[in-house]
């Protein structure tokens, strides 16, 4: 078993002879990622072992400039030779792309320097006998929660734990080590007609495997959810409120993240083009950004680039603090990068204050949103219309399933319409954000 | 060479592997309780370049291979794989594989029989080399001039080009050795038009396992521009769409992912060895209106779904799933196709060797009825006529689909009238399929494009589908 300090060694030293070889074969810059991982997936069905299996990756990905032309390759053999050769094929592929001002790393004075403790990094011992036994046992724990749970689509656990590195000819160099774990269980439930199976499932994920929910507890909550789902109806076409549960309010803000993102800006095919300042959002929507959070699911201290992260808004008073740029295309716009070349590191909502039941309470009659299907997304012009499943509710009550409905409006009309962010935030999801409750959306149905 | 033969060389001499030393492996793979064991040998050249702002702003090119070693007994699978193909890492991922069934000893191979009677669909030239550099680069320059002359509204024109280049070499615990070589080419072009402040954006493209001179044939790329063009324009004058139930006809090729969705993942050998789908135990039972009859036929010659061979050796065929609206079979692997009493259709496809094979579709397809699109468009007093989808998706447990038109229009009294924005449609598959009352006798099948996604892996398909009238389907809008 490799230590921790001679695999961070190793990947670095992989680095530096890539960019090495670069320089060597005449690029004037480059940049090279490299990444190298372990893990185990075991997946049980009626108690008995579905799938084992053992993964170990490895890839290298990297970029040479010449001048301001870029050509780029990657390999999953990481001798020397192959370097040498993916090395070869990007400069090649660089004397055939255009110059364009706007490429190349990122400025050498914005790269991170320091690199604070993230606690990202604790691999699970999992034997799969282990893994195995305890599959099973969260399985169980969902076919025997109810005579109406009939099948099961399994119950499945997953470990993993690598290094990314991340180099360039600045001189910048530095490794992530990184875990994760999870436990997931899906089971079917039929009525006692045999008419209208169901499905769904529940999973806990956490990058220690001690912070794990017991297998017990995740089996009895997939029976459950699935459960609720029996006898879903449809609605009749309407307009009404829609509360979106924590995980697809996190879908919901991640559509802004995009619509403010740099790829979408500089191509002007967002539907928040020169939003910089304005109010996208109700006066009481904060949205920040926690790059150092201790084994945070998105924690880092630099980006894709090496630009250093910092904490930051990202919206103040419903007012759009920043775009979300590297380096390409903060230059296209003629900005400074944000450090966001590979995404948000750990966003959060501030939420308005209500718990899960007073948030429906506070809708009082409309639709819990708690599934979507398709991607019916128009990210120029914010049209949204997607599949969904959840609850009727009225007078701030659950009253049945529904399902086979579409929820449609614009998103930036949404945004305008939140109501409330709940505080029932759900731990296993990287955007730290309660349920959200708009106004109204088109629901279309029978 | 025949395409064993170009395995081999690729695949095993360079690694001093040969048919003695895969019997080694196979000792450590096989007991006596093991139904099936493979190893997966996969060699992957791809390439690809972008064009945006009128000018080639990125290129990159890829090299992935490695072997994926399974063990299968009964419903259990063990699977591990290694990037760096070796004597030593193919025993050590025998070894892990093994371990869902005792191994030692069993695996000896009586004889080894190289599998190349087979017809190959497609041509194995590496299609990374049928254009040089500057020809990839000149195609998408040609595509960004003709999208700019098309309509003075264009504001930005992305275009890419991609090939693929890939080898496979599977070896079984039976001593059948199969190998196949694969070109896969994709073109795409996407316009951002700019018009009175309102911006839209379409895209189209295509390709297919034959040589990126394909791309450089007359009008293909300008049929691609010009059809992107046309899209977005048409978004501009969209009115919001209708919400509620309505009566819809699909166009013919590409909206036949209504059928993906709708049936064709329902009708995988997996889900129903597991009783999970909405189609499971239903053979023999009339699951769709009479006259509806659906194939997946992975044998078309140079089609993007097509596979000589599945990723198990096993050639692929035509595979009728429902005829005249009976259920008549599912589409199956070698695992499921075992454990349910019936035989692989030569559907056992892997995204690569990091993988484990599933049950995936190739080209799905409904054949053409009698009708004349025009008299299944005049038969509509009120309805949306969807002739462009983005993707879908499917609940295959409880049927539930949807899908994204992206062009349609209004039907009033019989006629095509007005362009209505995107809109997710929804259903449920077993039920819409009952609801389809006129077919066309226009079948097509789309251009090559086809992604499908499954338990996290990729894989090309194809779809298609005749003009279609579907007497009520939810359609996601918001015009009351």
């Amino acid at each position: 078993m490799m230590t921790i300090q001679t695999s961070k060694e190793e990947l670095i030293a992989l680095s530096q002879f890539a960019l090495a070889e670069a320089k060597k074969q005449g690029a004037s810059s480059a940049e090279v990622g490299i990444s190298r991982g372990d893990g185990l997936s075991v997946d049980v069905r009626m108690a008995e072992i579905d799938k084992l299996e053992y993964h170990r990756d490895q890839g290298l990905g990297l970029t040479v400039y010449f001048d301001n032309a870029q050509g780029a390759a990657s390999t999953g053999d990481l001798s020397e030779g192959a370097i040498r050769d993916a090395v070869r094929a990007a400069c090649n592929i660089a004397k055939y792309t255009s110059e364009d001002d706007c490429l190349g790393l990122a400025d050498a004075e914005l790269m991170a320097t320091e690199f604070p403790e993230l606690d990202l990094y604790h691999p699970w011992e999992l034997s799969a006998e282990e893994a195995i036994e305890t599959a099973i046992r969260c399985e169980n724990a969902a076919r025997e929660y109810d005579p109406r749970i009939t099948n099961s689509d399994g119950a499945g656990i997953s470990t993993y734990s690598g290094f990314n590195a991340y180099a360039n000819s600045h001189g910048f160099a530095a490794v992530k080590a990184s875990s994760s774990h999870s436990l997931s269980c899906s089971v079917i439930a039929n009525e006692a007609s045999g008419e209208g199976m169901q499905r769904d499932h529940w999973y806990t994920s956490s990058r220690l495997a001690t912070k794990l929910d017991s297998a017990e507890s995740v089996g009895r909550t997939s029976a459950e959810k699935t459960l609720e789902r029996l006898n879903a109806q449809k609605l009749s076409s309407r307009e009404a409120p829609v509360m979106f549960i924590p995980q697809l309010a996190s879908g919901l803000l991640s559509h802004y993240k995009s619509a403010v993102g740099g790829g979408s800006l500089y191509r002007k095919a967002s539907f928040l083009v020169d939003s910089l300042d304005t109010k996208v959002f109700p006066e009481f929507m904060r949205l920040y950004e926690q790059p150092f959070i201790p084994q945070g699911a998105r924690s880092a201290a630099y980006d894709g680039e090496g630009v250093a992260t910092r904490e930051r808004d990202i919206v103040t008073d419903g007012v759009v603090q920043t775009y979300l740029l590297g380096s390409y295309s903060a230059r296209k716009m003629g900005l400074q990068t944000t450090g966001h070349a590979s995404g948000v590191h750990n966003l959060t909502a501030d939420s308005t204050g209500q718990s899960y039941e007073e948030m429906l309470a506070l809708m009082d009659t409309g639709l819990l949103l708690t599934g979507l299907i398709g991607s019916g997304i128009n990210g120029i012009t914010g049209d949204y219309s997607r599949g969904a499943t959840g609850f009727w509710v009225k007078g701030g009550v659950i009253q049945y399933p529904v399902e086979e409905i579409t929820i449609a409006g614009n998103l930036k009309e949404m945004f305008a319409n939140i109501v409330a962010v709940g505080n029932d935030w759900d731990d296993r999801i990287s955007t730290r954000t309660g349920s959200i409750l708009l106004e109204k959306m088109m629901i279309s149905g029978e | 060479m025949n395409l064993m033969d170009i395995a081999e060389a690729s695949l095993l001499t360079p690694y001093e592997l040969d048919t003695n030393k895969l019997d080694h492996v196979f000792d450590h793979l096989v007991g006596p309780k093991t139904d099936l064991a493979d190893l997966y040998f996969q060699s992957k050249r791809s390439e690809g370049w972008v064009l945006e702002d009128s000018i080639i702003k990125s290129g990159s090119y890829n090299i992935s291979q490695g072997v994926g070693v399974r063990a299968v007994s009964g419903e259990k699978s063990g699977f591990a794989y290694s990037d760096e193909i070796s004597m030593d890492a193919l025993l050590a991922s025998a070894k892990s594989a093994s371990a869902i069934s005792k191994a030692g000893q069993n695996g000896r191979i009586k004889s080894w029989e190289r599998q190349t009677a087979y017809t190959a669909l497609y041509s194995p030239e590496n299609p990374l080399d049928t254009l040089t550099e500057s020809e990839k680069i000149e195609l998408l320059r040609l595509a960004d001039k003709t999208a700019r002359s098309a309509s003075p509204y264009v504001e930005q024109v992305i275009a890419n080009i991609v090939a693929v280049h890939e080898t496979i070499l599977v070896a079984d615990q039976n001593g059948h050795m199969s190998a196949d070589v694969r070109p896969l080419v994709r073109m795409s072009v996407t316009v951002i038009i700019e018009k009175d402040g309102k911006r839209e954006s379409a895209g189209c493209g295509g390709g297919g396992r034959f040589s990126l001179t394909y791309f450089t044939e007359a009008d293909r790329i300008k049929g691609y521009v010009n059809e992107a063009v046309r899209q977005a324009l048409l978004k501009l004058e969209a009115v919001d769409a209708p919400m509620g139930e309505q009566v819809v006809v699909l166009g013919n090729g590409w909206p036949g992912v209504l059928l993906h969705e709708a049936v064709g993942h329902g009708l995988e050998g997996d889900f129903n060895r597991k009783g999970t789908s909405a189609f499971s135990g239903r053979i023999g039972e009339q699951v769709a209106s009479k006259g509806v009859t659906v194939v997946d036929n992975g044998t078309m010659q140079d089609r993007r779904g097509s596979l000589t061979i599945d990723d198990e050796g096993v050639p692929t065929q035509c595979t009728t799933l429902i005829e005249d609206g009976v259920l008549k079979g599912y589409m199956q692997d070698k695992m499921n196709a075992g454990l349910m009493g019936e035989k692989s259709t030569g559907n056992g496809r892997r995204e690569s060797y990091d993988s484990l094979p599933m049950p995936r579709m190739t080209n799905t397809y409904m054949l053409a009825g009698e009708h004349d699109p025009q008299e299944i468009l005049s038969s509509v007093k009120n309805g949306l006529y969807a002739v462009n989808f983005g993707g879908g998706q499917v609940d295959i447990t409880s049927g539930k689909f949807v899908f994204s038109a992206s062009e349609a229009y209004l039907v009033e009294d019989g006629k095509v009238t007005r362009p209505v924005k995107g809109a997710t449609l929804i259903g449920n598959g077993p039920d819409i399929m009952n609801r389809i009352s006129m077919i066309g006798n226009d079948l097509a099948l789309d251009d090559g494009i086809g992604v499908c996604g499954k338990a996290g892996q990729s894989v090309p398909v194809g779809v298609g589908q005749p003009t279609l009238r579907i007497d009520g389907l939810t359609v996601g809008g918001t015009a009351a």
